[in-house]
């Protein structure tokens, strides 16, 4: 085993000066950083500012930039975790589906008799028809409007299901449809609070999707969870929608079909509106900051073809007549249509400030959310804290570090200090393994490195023991030194294959600092065998082809 | 002679039998308390678990607790306690208090009014204080974690134990598993105790030190095998306290490393970590002790397979190296 040839010594040494490489540019961290931040904004903006040349300049291009990432815990910034209320999404599909199932049924009118929608809970649609006995026709037509569910899982099935009993016909969707729909609200709420905060333009957001309904966001280097729940926690729900009266009364009965709504500027004023929207935010295809004719703060939005076609069209059959502009179940202005509207512009005014009209433009132009949010964890770390904990880890990996080193020479001599050369190289090891994996360092993540310095030495003192005993039975060096690293081989071996095995669970359970502690731990393993078995092997066949020792003090 | 530094002279022969009910005796009755410790004391559960907000709070000029609570106590908010923190890299002007304020309505955690509300309450007292971390978890999810939790320390013994079973006997397997739950009744007795906050990231401590003692009981049982293989008649007992005797000096210094390495990080590390390096720090002794004196006895008393001899593997039959669909080609 000490017959190592050429090209597997320079693969060793080679992948610890690597690592070296791609080690380095934690040293200079804040410099790195500004430089892949201006390389990030300059491709973004598709031209480099003179700042931006400055801060790309201050780190060689040619050079490995990669980064540890420091976790919310060590930079500070916020963490949520979302549920997207993915139910609402069966009450929204239900009303588009109202009228053109309305009109459908009205088309047969003479045979089904008077239909009526009527109360049902929420995401089913109800509909009371004239001639119970026609029911048959009326669910066929129903069933006419259903189209194939389009998912993996539930290709074939239709998306609704439609029951009926007595005079009354139910439609909902159907299971499979859920499931699709389910998958796709979460899909789209990611997508969109990617966007929005995108627009604000923080670095390195984490956000994704966490078993069925949530969402986990963590956003370094934003002052608080409240911030950032304002910005994502905002559905952002825009529509125009017919309006049936306007009163006072809270508690009036808006009938099937309508909805109460509150005014946002006017108190104890009360809307009742079409439920069916005529355009939504969802036929946006652009929102900006402005100005009303008054000065006051607005928002312009514009309609792409299809949107701006369907509210021209509505806006020149009811000239005279109001109509809602809704934004999260409140109606923002309900002005009187004094002209078709074809242009596909508008403009929205209300009671606002300069910063809450460019939230909005920010909201409406990156999408509405499908559903609803609820926040189910929440936690704000402020940069000082990190800062102060980088300290504390940085100091005490030194001193571990350090001391473990002392030790290990006071115990092994010269056979300690190619251990501690291991150590060292190991730390620098992980430390570039999670820079090029852009991996996450966390606070308990500094002490997985910290655990590690103490752990590494052991397959070091797994073997040196193990020398040492051959030692003792009498075998000459060399032969003892190759038998120590044969036999302690498979001590090794199990001993990392059980601790990554728990590291493994941890790293599945995690969430946060303790997914940043399995990762750096199970980092740690893989490395600090490499560094323990072939580096320090390496060291001591270099020490033995160079000293060519007659006897070996262990 | 060059120094070298040996907590473990050479070719002990300590009996580590001699004790053995004793030894044991000790393990089962602190087994047993720490049970008991945790029915009776419960255990300092933090907002991963139970749901609930922390806040911490610093501020340059020392404060009373008690004026903390004064001024919280006109706001309606349940459940509080506060501790002040300490640590000795605060110095003079670093003062810093956790404030927990436990679940109240259905949401579970506090509302942004309420937050601001205490923010004012507590700048009445000391204008200066500030908050540098504010962490929230609902109930529902602080379930979840608990249930999880449970899981991943149920999954990580059960995939040692199975792994363990694959390398070496079904016994090996028993007695290191029972030497697992050894270790983490334990550590949680140990939170129980004093109340230490017991969280997520003490489970990620508690698995840690789970692989960590694991691996120690491994390298025991690897040479025990071993030299079960080469004293095929020596009494089983004999055996292990040769094996522990051999590689005690390996145990104890690994132990002594990671010992090393891990106060470093308790004195230095700051008191956002400290719980979490003392549940290591604990694990550590707990696992040595363990490997030494209580995996080996199930061991022993399972009483284990003698005969090792199996084919050499490496004496394969002629024409076995090739694979069978190339071996009848023409």
């Amino acid at each position: 085993m000490l017959d190592i040839p050429f090209w597997k010594r320079l693969l060793i040494l080679g992948l610890v000066a690597l690592g070296l490489l791609f080690a380095m540019p934690n040293l200079f961290y804040s410099r790195v950083e500004q430089h892949n931040d201006a390389i990030t904004a300059a491709e973004r903006n598709g031209f480099e500012s003179q700042e931006e040349a400055v801060a790309r300049a201050g780190w060689p291009d040619w050079l490995p930039s990669g980064l540890v990432n420091l976790g919310l815990d060590l930079r500070g910034g916020a963490h949520l975790l979302g549920e997207v209320h993915v139910q609402d999404v069966y009450k929204a599909r239900m009303e588009a589906l109202w009228p053109e199932l309305r009109d459908a049924l009205a088309a047969q009118r003479e045979v089904l008799g008077a239909v009526r929608r009527v109360q049902a809970p929420e995401g089913q649609l109800a509909v009371e028809i004239g001639n119970p006995d026609q029911m048959a026709r009326a669910v066929e037509i129903a069933r006419g409007l259903a189209v194939p569910v389009t998912s993996l899982t539930g290709a074939g099935q239709s998306d609704l299901a439609i029951s009926a009993g007595g005079n009354r016909l139910t439609v909902q969707l159907s299971d499979a449809e859920k499931a699709a729909t389910d998958d796709r609200t979460v899909q789209q709420s990611l997508e969109i609070i990617r966007r929005r905060i995108d627009e604000v333009g923080t670095r390195e957001p984490t956000i994704i999707r966490q078993g069925k309904d949530r969402i986990l966001i963590q956003v370094p280097g934003i002052g608080s969870a409240e911030e950032l729940k304002q910005l994502i926690g905002t559905t952002a729900k825009l529509t125009f929608n017919p309006v049936i009266g306007r009163g006072a009364d809270a508690d009036a009965r808006p009938g099937p079909g309508n909805v109460l709504l509150p005014s946002m500027d006017e108190p104890g004023v009360f809307y009742v509106i079409e439920e069916s929207p005529v355009v939504t935010g969802e036929d946006l295809t652009d929102a900006r900051p402005s100005f009303d004719q008054n000065g006051a703060a607005a928002v312009d939005f514009r309609f792409g073809p299809s949107g701006a076609k369907r509210f021209g069209a509505y806006t020149s059959a009811n000239i005279g007549q109001p109509f809602a502009i809704v934004l999260d179940d409140q109606v923002i202005s309900a002005p009187v249509i004094r002209q078709a509207i074809t242009t596909g512009s508008g403009q929205i005014s209300g009671a606002m400030d300069v910063e809450e009209s460019t939230r909005l433009a920010v909201l409406l132009r990156a999408g509405a959310l499908p559903a609803e949010m609820t926040f189910l964890e929440e936690r704000t770390i402020g940069p000082e804290l990190g800062q102060d904990s980088i300290d504390a880890g940085r100091l005490s990996s030194i001193i571990a570090t350090v001391a473990v080193v002392a030790y290990m020479i006071a115990s092994y001599g010269l056979f300690g200090v190619f251990a501690s050369v291991a150590v060292t190289a190991n730390v620098i090891l992980i430390l570039s393994v999670m820079s090029m994996m852009g991996a996450t360092l966390t606070l308990p993540g500094i002490a997985g490195i910290v655990l590690t310095v103490g752990t590494a030495v052991d397959a070091n003192v797994i073997i040196y023991e193990r020398i040492r005993e051959e030692l003792r039975a009498g075998k000459r060096i060399v032969k003892a030194i190759d038998d120590g690293f044969g036999e302690a081989m498979s001590a090794i071996i199990d001993a990392n294959v059980t601790s990554f095995i728990a590291a493994m669970v941890m790293f599945f359970l995690g969430s946060g600092p303790v997914k940043g502690f399995a990762v750096t731990l199970t980092i740690g393993l893989v490395t600090s065998v490499f560094t323990a078995i072939y580096l320090t092997r390496l060291l001591i066949v270099f020490w033995l082809e160079w000293r060519k020792p007659k006897e070996l003090i262990l | 002679m060059a120094f070298r530094l040996k907590l473990v002279p050479d070719g002990t022969r300590i009996d580590f039998f001699r004790w053995q009910w004793l030894t044991f005796g000790i393990s089962a009755v602190a087994m047993v308390a720490s049970v008991v410790l945790v029915l009776v004391m419960g255990l300092n559960f933090g907002i991963d678990f139970k749901g609930g907000t922390t806040i911490r709070t610093e501020s340059p000029t020392a404060f009373e607790v008690s004026d903390y609570r004064q001024a919280l106590s006109e706001l309606d908010l349940g459940d509080v306690s506060i501790t002040e923190v300490f640590d000795p890299s605060f110095g003079e002007t670093k003062h810093v208090a956790m404030i927990r304020i436990g679940t109240t309505q259905e949401t579970g955690s506090v509302t942004p009014e309420q937050l601001n509300q205490v923010e004012a309450a507590l700048h009445t007292v000391d204008p200066q204080v500030v908050f540098a971390a504010v962490e929230s978890v609902g109930p529902k999810v602080s379930g979840e974690l608990i249930k999880s939790a449970f899981y991943a320390v149920g999954a990580a013994t059960l995939g040692i134990m199975a792994y363990i079973w694959l390398r070496f006997e079904w016994q090996f397997a028993l007695g290191a598993v029972i030497a697992l739950i050894h270790d983490v009744l334990l550590t949680v007795g140990l939170f129980s105790l004093f109340q230490l906050r017991f969280d997520l990231t003490t489970i990620a401590a508690l698995l840690t030190t789970l692989g960590f003692s694991v691996n120690d009981t491994v390298v025991v049982f690897d040479r025990l095998r071993e030299s079960l293989i080469k004293f095929k008649t020596m009494p089983l007992i004999d055996v292990m306290n040769l094996t522990v005797n051999e590689t005690l000096s390996r145990t104890i210094m690994t132990a002594v490393t990671t010992g090393i390495a891990l106060t470093a990080m308790l004195i230095f590390g700051g008191d956002v970590i400290r719980d979490f390096v003392i549940a290591m720090l604990w694990g550590v002794v707990v696992g040595c002790y363990s490997t030494i004196y209580v995996a080996k006895n199930i061991v022993l008393w399972l009483g284990v397979k003698r005969d090792w001899s199996k084919p050499d593997p490496k004496e394969k039959a002629p024409g076995e190296d090739i694979p069978a669909a190339f071996r009848d080609a023409p």
